[in-house]
């Protein structure tokens, strides 16, 4: 009896994707129509809500109840927090990182996004794209996002008008040039009335794209990972104190990015020191190959000296190495950004001490231009330019998410305060011109 | 592109494994609560996945109400010897004997509630830093907003105005002395996926989760398993039927429902079609609509 190999639950795929919006354009209604019309709002946590909706005096369920989890958000009718939901269709598991809209929300939207391959913008018909849109579409680009589904929400107020949407979409792609997310996608729909969401609608029968379920289950997300770069930063090195395998040194990590295969020349980093993969190993069985985003052991031919935060690369491709980095940066504290303080930075598994030198410049993240300040506040995002005590093995974040981030925290509060995502290293000055013929 | 092909399963278990090791890196003195139910038991398998050959870098613990399954405890041992780990046993019982907490008066005689103190106070004998938990984001919805890493005052409160945000998979750590933190590895987990796992894994369970012949009674709604615990109220009456236990938890708030199921592959089949959530047989839960927030914020898991 192998259990479930054929059960198509078993072998279906996760989707993460966040939505950013705020009550009013109805984003916690989209949730609630697709947790409730995918059938997985169960009996009892509907009889919840029907209680708690009578007790507001609503006549009907409010779906918006279904994901307003805490109770001072239960209290002011609003989302503070990323909320996590979860579920699934007989093609895909779901994880749903649920986000506030407004722009003193900002940190919490980045966070949303930062694990998610797809965001959800909604847009209210009857306004078209505004400032917030821009913002969340400019938030889902500077994170890496590949896929953006733009759902034209409250369809049934404009009278499901096909020119209406046609002129948001054109409004956006107009804007969407400037972004570097390569796949937009959009769905005219009413969550409220259930149109496009899960079932197609027929009021909109100029519409022939697909719902937004179906989208959903359909994007191709399994280039969204970097299978290029082999990277796997090492967690922990695992030497059993008992029996005969004394020099059993087995190196446990997640690969962020690439595969590995036994028999692959690799390097370790940041010594330097080269050697093969002898063997890849789970709970003492061999594996073949390990790519992203497996967890395993990695073994050595040669007995080299390797620790938690170094990284072991293909030998062929190497990442940056460097303590002069340029990043864009979010700060999430309510103490604003001190230039030369120092701040804790993790990226990967491995910690230093770094310290923000200069800031090049905030982002107006409505309008995706580039403001001169002296200070970065809380949600906000600007260009920085810091310095570390050891050097980083990192890759540029649009090439590499997982080796592209790191976040920094205050060492006295402990606090996370800032979350980066890495640039090209910047470019040494230029020589002068007479340093040309020394040799 | 399509050999790279992992299923959700495979993502979370290696999601899992990563914060695993992320503590046994990061903290001093971790431990995982283990009460021999499915979760708990989807742990144990992950911290095997995670750092063996060698040992568990860490201890296994249990709070015990006293009212457990007897089913349970004996699951509980056998699966702690076959491991070969250490398992470390503090009851609710102990804590009333040394003052710690007093039982309640009322009709409430669950001992949830008595858990919260004695989990603190074992968490302080051992000086433990970080807790490995199997609480999923799923089960209820203030769970849905709480952390991989849940950080907890001196008091071992917890605060959901003021958790750290989680970017990618980069975890901050650090706590100031006397603080700890809560890890729930199975975050991203839901009910089913728990049970898809058990399967693939061929994972051993306690036998009341399968069905069985058991006394109970109807309260609330609800099945409960008939015992000295539970006096019988007006117009209750114990019947024997067939019955499994989805949750396996304190006897006194644990409810049991009607089902032929024997096999974990027609649980999965159960679950997949049914109409009530986990907690909704839970009769802790149904106190108030925020009796699980308040709780967590009490130091419950």
């Amino acid at each position: 009896m192998n259990a479930g190999t054929n059960d198509p639950q078993v072998t279906v795929q996760l989707l993460r994707f966040t939505t950013c919006g705020s009550v009013d354009d109805g984003k916690s209604t989209l949730i609630g129509r697709l947790l409730h019309d995918s059938k997985l709002i169960l009996e009892d946590q509907l009889a919840a809500l029907k209680r708690a909706s009578l007790m507001r005096g609503e006549s009907e369920v409010n779906l918006a109840n279904l994901t307003d989890g805490l109770r001072a958000e239960r209290e002011q009718g609003i989302t503070i927090d990323v909320a996590y939901r979860y579920f699934a269709t007989p093609r895909r598991r779901f994880i749903v990182a649920d986000t506030p809209g407004h722009v003193q929300y900002t940190r919490n939207m980045v966070t949303g996004a930062s694990t998610s391959s797809l965001a959800l913008i909604l847009v209210d018909a009857r306004t078209g794209i505004i400032e917030q849109t821009r913002r969340h579409a400019t938030i889902a680009s500077l994170l890496g996002i590949p896929h953006l589904v733009l759902c034209v929400n409250k369809m049934d107020l404009v009278d499901f008008s096909e020119e209406v949407f046609e002129s948001i979409r054109q409004d956006f792609t107009r804007f969407s040039t400037r972004l570097k997310i390569r796949d937009v996608t959009f769905v005219p729909m009413s969550a409220l009335l259930g149109d496009n969401v899960v079932d197609r609608s027929s009021s909109m029968p100029w519409y022939l794209g697909e719902t937004l379920l179906s989208f959903l289950e359909s994007v191709h997300i399994a280039s969204d990972w970097n299978m290029q770069d082999p990277r796997f930063p090492v967690q922990w090195v695992i030497r059993p104190q008992f029996g005969r395998s004394t020099d059993f040194r087995a190196f446990a990590g997640q690969v962020s990015s690439g595969a590995f295969r036994v028999g692959d020349r690799v390097t370790v980093l940041p010594s330097g020191r080269q050697s093969r993969i002898r063997d890849i190993q789970l709970m003492g069985r061999s594996l073949e190959v390990a790519h992203a985003p497996m967890s395993a052991c990695i073994l050595l031919e040669d007995t080299i000296d390797v620790s938690r935060g170094d990284l072991i690369v293909a030998s062929d491709n190497l990442p940056h190495v460097g303590k002069d980095l340029e990043a864009m940066c979010c700060w999430m504290d309510e103490t604003p950004l001190q230039l030369g303080k120092k701040y804790l930075l993790k990226h990967t598994t491995h910690s230093t001490k770094a310290m923000v030198h200069h800031l090049h410049y905030r982002l107006d993240i409505n309008r995706l231009e580039e403001d001169s300040a002296h200070v970065l506040k809380l949600n906000e995002i600007g260009r920085i330019a810091l310095k570390t005590a050891t050097p980083l093995l990192y890759d540029r974040y649009h090439r590499n998410r997982s080796l592209g981030g790191f976040v920094l925290i205050d060492e006295s509060t402990h606090a996370t305060v800032g979350a980066g995502m890495l640039e090209e290293p910047a470019k040494p000055a230029p020589l002068p011109e007479r340093v040309d013929y020394s040799i | 592109m399509d050999s790279y092909f992992l299923s959700h399963l495979d993502v979370l278990e290696a999601e899992a494994i990563y914060v695993m090791r992320e503590v046994a890196s990061e903290f001093e003195r971790p431990v995982l609560l283990f009460s021999g139910g499915k979760d708990s038991i989807c742990l144990l398998r992950l911290a095997e996945k995670a750092f063996r050959p060698a040992h568990f870098p860490f201890p296994l613990l249990h709070i015990d109400t006293g009212h457990n399954f007897p089913e349970v405890i004996e699951f509980r041992d056998r699966r702690v010897k076959e491991l070969g780990e250490r398992l470390i046993v503090r009851t609710v019982d102990d804590a009333i004997d040394a003052g710690i907490v007093t039982e309640p008066g009322g009709t409430d005689k669950s001992r949830n509630w008595l858990q919260i103190p004695t989990l603190l106070h074992a968490l302080e004998e051992f000086k433990f830093d970080a807790a490995f938990g199997g609480a999923r984001r799923d089960e209820e919805k203030s769970r849905a907003k709480e952390r991989f890493f849940s950080f907890r005052d001196e008091f071992g409160q917890w605060d959901p105005r003021n958790q750290r945000p989680e970017l990618w998979s980069v975890y901050n750590t650090r706590i100031h002395p006397g603080q700890h933190i809560r890890v729930f590895p199975l975050s991203n987990w839901t009910e089913l996926d728990v049970w898809q796992y058990v399967a693939r894994e061929k994972l051993e369970i306690p036998s009341i989760y399968f069905s069985h012949r058991r006394e109970v009674f109807r309260r609330d709604g609800l099945w409960m398993s008939a015992s000295d615990l539970l006096p019988l109220k007006r117009g209750e009456a114990i019947e024997t039927r067939s019955i499994r236990f989805r949750t396996v938890g304190d006897i006194l708030c644990t409810a049991a429902i009607e089902s032929s199921c024997s096999t974990v592959e027609e649980i999965i089949g159960e679950v997949s079609s049914l109409k009530v959530t986990e907690r909704g047989a839970r009769a802790d839960d149904k106190v108030s609509e925020t009796s699980m927030e308040d709780r967590k914020r009490e130091g419950y898991f």
